[in-house]
């Protein structure tokens, strides 16, 4: 593996300063850098064979649409899902939950109907599931949390009924960090014979990800969170179900025949993906794939790991400092209040200093209002990140104490 | 300092920055003057005088005595009280004709212009609209 060093070497962004000062970017969680090979991979398609793809009968989208379908074969594999057919792309985690949502809607759901969620969701794994209940006559159910920021098993399996339709959970929460149990909230829905959606947006780039092993029915991401282009992500549907559901959005390329009276749609993957399909971005997320698994997603989920060990440590240690979210299973990010202080006071003078956390809701408030907190400071890390990053943020945060004493 | 024109009150505190080249310095500075904010009546520290941003919370309530309006004010981020105490340092107390037609150039000048900008979602700019909204009622009410 490569040393730190060589791996910071790889990201240029990671170079720079803020205010003069070096940055620490710890606010991985909302986005990552890119690696040099994705920047240059972007910056090849647009110089050297952008064309539309699927199009046309010429040199250079022959050229875009052979990446675009490799990219497509890179992301299968490296999922493991059976089929290239199984992977569509979108324009991120949001857009392949709401078209989820909307297709599984109209074509399974009826007045009464329920739908899974848990306490810990992005406000992405909300708000389309509430519109479709509300369009549908559909219950939204929620399995709760401990005060640990973990979900409640039991809670779960008692709300599973007859009545559930779909459970569609994260893989980790984007706020407290805690990795969901993912397979047996699979395997307690399927012995109902009930489908699963997993939101891998925060999962992804932190572990290694089997769509076969974890058996999940629909598995989603963005690139932009591991390391890959903005404006791109990724609807994994097992075949049975991606055949049987309508297409979200209606347009060019997704069509067999179109007449006045009626179209008949195109066949799998192309019937998910109306219009003019992000090619730059599926082709960077493909690079940036090639990336982390030249890193090894075992190596990385290694290295994050020693970074939440450190970073629990230094900030354990730190008088007023409260960690939310206590599972013994997390990604590399922490929320934490700090006594008396207020957490975009505190972001503030931590921006100064170079230091980029988020604070706010992070998308998910009720996790706030479990806690009955108006938000969090969030620390979000990554295998770039570094232990000298770490002592930084320790006396960023010693000083911010100083400053509202 | 009552009897500054807007401008003046802005180039006064424009003045008082430009002493302090590094930041923590002007943070220093908003976080005593936020400290000295006269106290908003908790009363109106209600939903109604409630300006929500997603970052940090401000009340702002106003107290027209048919000329002037005085506004008191107040928020959950000291930071954030900080720039509201400037804010009611130069709109408060002044004719709605004023405060309707007053430029905030202060703000650009002492460098704090990003914590006005739309995406930081602290309700600083929202207070400021608020700020006009609530004179020009006042306009239309004494014409």
């Amino acid at each position: 593996m490569k040393d730190i060093a060589e791996i910071r070497a790889d990201f240029p962004i990671l170079n720079r300063k803020v205010y003069d000062k070096s940055l620490v970017y710890f606010d991985n969680g909302a986005t990552t850098q890119k690696p040099r090979s994705v920047i240059d991979a972007l910056n090849e398609v647009y110089t050297t064979y952008n064309a539309n793809i699927h199009r046309g009968v010429h040199f250079l989208s022959d050229m875009s649409s052979e990446a675009y379908e490799n990219a497509r074969e890179k992301v299968r594999s490296f999922i493991n899902a059976g089929k290239k057919e199984e992977v569509i792309f979108t324009s991120g985690t949001t857009g392949s939950i709401n078209g989820i949502a909307f297709s599984f809607g109209e074509r399974y759901i009826k007045p009464g109907d329920e739908i899974i969620i848990s306490h810990l969701e992005h406000h992405a794994n909300i708000v389309p599931w509430q519109m479709m209940c509300e369009r549908k006559g559909a219950v939204l159910r929620v399995i709760p949390i401990n005060d640990a920021g973990e979900i409640i098993f039991e809670e779960y399996l008692r709300i599973l009924s007859s009545k559930t339709r779909l459970v569609s959970v994260t893989q980790t929460s984007n706020s407290l960090g805690t990795i969901v149990p993912v397979s047996e909230i699979i395997d307690a829905a399927h012995a109902n014979n009930i489908p699963v959606l997993i939101d891998g947006a925060q999962g992804i780039q932190h572990d290694v990800t089997d769509v076969k092993a974890m058996d999940c029915d629909f598995y989603v991401f963005s690139g932009h969170k591991i390391y890959g282009p903005t404006g791109v992500g990724i609807l994994y549907g097992k075949e049975k179900w991606l055949s049987d559901l309508p297409p979200f959005q209606g347009g060019g390329d997704m069509v067999n025949k179109v007449t006045f009276e009626k179209t008949t749609y195109n066949e799998l993957p192309f019937k998910f993906e109306a219009g003019t399909m992000n090619y730059p971005g599926a082709i960077g997320l493909a690079a940036a794939i090639d990336y982390v698994m030249s890193i090894g997603l075992g190596n990385i989920a290694k290295r994050e790991r020693k970074l939440l060990n450190c970073l629990t440590e230094r900030l354990t240690g730190i008088e007023g400092l409260k960690i939310y979210g206590s599972s013994g299973r997390k990604i590399s990010t922490i929320s934490f209040l700090l006594e008396g202080i207020h957490q975009y006071d505190a972001g503030m003078i931590l921006d100064k200093m170079g230091i980029a956390v988020r604070t706010g809701t992070h998308c998910a408030q009720p996790v706030m209002d479990y806690y009955g907190i108006d938000g969090t400071i969030r620390a979000s890390l990554c295998f770039y990140n570094t232990i000298e990053e770490i002592n930084s943020l320790a006396s960023g945060i010693e000083k911010v104490k100083s400053m509202f004493a | 300092m009552i009897n500054m024109t807007i401008n003046e009150t802005q180039e006064s505190i424009i003045d008082e920055f430009s002493l302090f080249d590094d930041w923590m310095d002007k943070y220093n500075l908003l976080i005593d003057l936020g400290k000295d904010l006269p106290v908003i009546d908790p009363k109106f520290k209600v939903k109604d005088f409630l300006i929500e941003g997603c970052q940090s919370k401000v009340w702002l309530h106003p107290d027209f005595n048919g000329n002037t309006i005085t506004f008191t004010a107040d928020s959950d981020a000291i930071i954030t009280r900080g720039i509201v105490a400037l804010l009611i340092k130069v709109l408060s107390d002044r004719t709605p004709e004023e405060i309707i037609s007053t430029d905030l150039y202060f703000i650009e000048k002492i460098g704090l212009r990003q914590n006005l900008s739309p995406t930081r979602s602290n309700g600083l700019l929202s207070m400021v609209r608020q700020m006009k909204l609530y004179a020009m009622a006042y306009d239309a009410i004494k014409k």
